[in-house]
């Protein structure tokens, strides 16, 4: 059975913010990125019918949920969804079994007790049943979250960031639990992230929300990898933004040269429809650029400039460093890579940007 | 000692705590929940007893229940006999008297409940009587024993508005209050204060023992 989800929502929260968004997702996961404030959450809010919108309509297969047309509106109690709240929302007072058999009070006992055995088990939680959810560590409790969502066999699954604040084995694990369950049961499943390394460890299909509405939807190498917008370069790690101006191109090599603004730095970045003289905005990733302690030779990188170490920070795994090239880069390199170089302030060192890492962005 | 009016008070501040229970807690709920903007009104009655002397509260209550109302009319037509100067009346008269001692902790609790909680009982199919019977209930249940407990000492030890609707009839409308009064207005000190002590050291029993069970000191502190 198809089961899809058609929706087009307007709502409206306040003077600067209207939430106006339409999708048309199939089975799956479905990644809805942004920001916060982006509309996320009011989005998922609307389509379980705990919102109501103004005007649209939400459809699953051929059940319609919301017509404002046709003054249909079911309460979140008859929409057959699964909702995973980003505090979980898991019921403290209650066992993980009786949290589990919430949703499925209308089955016998024995047919609840199997699916409630059967849904724990897939998701690794059997052996917890009988602690509260203040006894369980943070991972299992969102585990327990999905499981209690799941055990109702919904039509739709909408999940709120229901993985942050785990750490990245944990959180493949669970999505992997829950790829596996997807592949049993085919509903479209909305999932709600803010962090972009979440978005190409789970998606097929991403949507990118800013200010309430779809800025970008595809797959994520395609909206992730070449950003169109600026926005969406920062939400998707971009660090690196420059303006600049065309001062050549070579339609033969599919490249061009652009000077970046209050400098004499030359960049080689990709071939676009921009005249010479034309400004152009380039961003690059920080873990894009290479960065070496002598001047490089025999490299196909196109772009190599010198410049000065200014500072650099220990952020987690990754070291960001500062350099001065005329124009101030941002870049990541590992701390063993940090050591091997002998990076210090004040250290002469060359960037190495490949003119392919180098993305265009609308002005 | 005066043991009716003892067994009088105690009866009338468990009748009272009851009825507010059943009262109060559908009152408290409209109360947290409502999303009508003239919902200060209705929490401005509530909270009157509060602030209002009991003699104001008594006198108004004699004229609502009195002989000439409509309450009164209707009271007599349907039992036989008034209803001031009755323990029924006593009983009517308490309940607005000791209303905000139930109402507003209940409230209180109500509010605390996460309503993500509350949310994500409804996405899994929960009416909302099942969502406060299975979720909001148990998770207010300190606020009801609380409501519960101040409404019943409270009208243990009412006086203003007991003399003022109920005068002071013996094993009718004479609770322990008033027999102390009585009794120190007839000199026998010795008598007033051992019903004195003995109201002294029931009221902190009950209120000790509440927040025992709310505390739960013998518990062992849950790890978070």
């Amino acid at each position: 059975m198809s089961a899809r989800l058609t929706a087009s929502i307007r709502k409206r929260l306040s003077d600067h913010f209207t939430l106006d968004v339409a999708l048309d997702e199939a089975q799956g996961i479905t990644i809805v990125f942004g920001a916060s404030g982006s509309g996320k959450s009011t989005l998922l809010r609307c389509l379980s019918g705990l919102l109501t919108p103004e005007s649209g309509e939400v459809r699953v297969g051929a059940t319609t949920l919301f017509d404002s047309g046709r003054a249909i509106n079911l309460s979140p109690q008859h929409r057959n969804m699964g909702y995973v709240f980003q505090q979980l929302a898991l019921f403290p007072h209650m066992s993980v079994e009786r949290n589990m058999a919430y949703g499925v009070p209308h089955l016998t006992p024995p047919e609840r007790q199997k699916r409630i055995a059967s849904t724990a088990e897939r998701f690794g939680i059997a052996h917890l049943l009988a602690r509260k959810p203040g006894a369980i560590s943070g991972g299992e409790r969102q585990r327990v979250a999905l499981a209690r969502a799941l055990v109702s066999d919904p039509h739709l699954l909408l999940l709120d960031e229901p993985l942050s604040g785990l750490d990245h084995t944990t959180q493949s694990r669970i999505i992997d639990d829950l790829r596996a369950w997807n592949a049993a049961h085919d509903i479209p499943i909305l999932y709600v992230t803010h962090s972009h390394r979440e978005v190409f460890a789970l998606g097929e299909r991403v949507v990118v929300l800013e200010n309430g509405r779809v800025l970008a939807k595809g797959t994520p190498q395609e909206v992730m990898d070449a950003p169109a917008h600026e926005t969406l370069a920062q939400l998707a790690g971009f660090e690196n933004f420059f303006t600049g101006v065309v001062t050549g191109r070579r339609p033969d090599l599919g490249v061009m040269q652009c000077r970046l603004n209050g400098t004499t730095t030359e960049l080689e970045i990709p071939l676009a429809d921009i005249e010479v003289g034309a400004p152009v905005r380039v961003a690059i990733r920080a873990g894009d650029i290479l960065l070496a302690n002598q001047e490089p030779r025999g490299l196909s990188a196109r772009n190599v400039l010198p410049g000065t170490l200014v500072f650099t920070v220990q952020e987690g795994p990754t070291v960001v460093a500062r350099i001065d090239a005329g124009i101030f880069f941002t870049v990541h390199l590992t701390p063993g890579a940090m050591e091997t170089l002998h990076l210090r302030p004040q250290c002469p060192v060359w960037l190495v940007v490949k003119t392919h890492s180098c993305r265009l962005v609308a002005l | 000692m005066d043991w009716t009016a003892i067994a009088l008070s105690v009866r009338l501040a468990t009748i009272v705590a009851l009825i507010l229970l059943v009262l109060g807690l559908p009152i408290a709920y409209w109360l947290t929940f409502s999303k009508w903007r003239g919902k200060f009104l209705v929490e401005g009655v509530v909270a009157l007893p509060l602030v209002l002397p009991p003699t104001v509260l008594g006198l108004y209550v004699l004229m609502a229940i009195g002989s000439q109302s409509p309450i009164g009319r209707a009271w007599t037509a349907w039992t036989g006999h008034g209803l001031a100067f009755t323990f029924e009346g006593l009983v009517l008269a308490s309940i607005l008297y000791s209303l905000p001692f139930a109402v507003q902790p209940f409230a209180s609790a109500f509010s605390q409940v996460d309503t993500t909680l509350l949310d994500a009982s409804a996405t899994l199919g929960a009416s909302r009587w099942r969502t406060f019977q299975r979720i909001v209930l148990p998770l207010s249940v300190e606020g009801i024993v609380t409501g519960l407990v101040l409404s019943f000492a409270h009208t243990l030890g009412e006086f203003g508005v007991v003399l003022m609707v109920g005068g002071n009839l013996p094993g009718i409308t004479r609770t322990v209050s008033i027999s102390i009064y009585d009794q120190v207005q007839a000199f026998q000190y010795g008598a007033a204060h051992k019903t004195a002590l003995l109201l002294l050291a029931f009221s902190f029993a009950v209120l000790a023992s509440v927040y025992a069970i709310l505390r739960k000191p013998w518990a062992v502190p849950a790890l978070s």
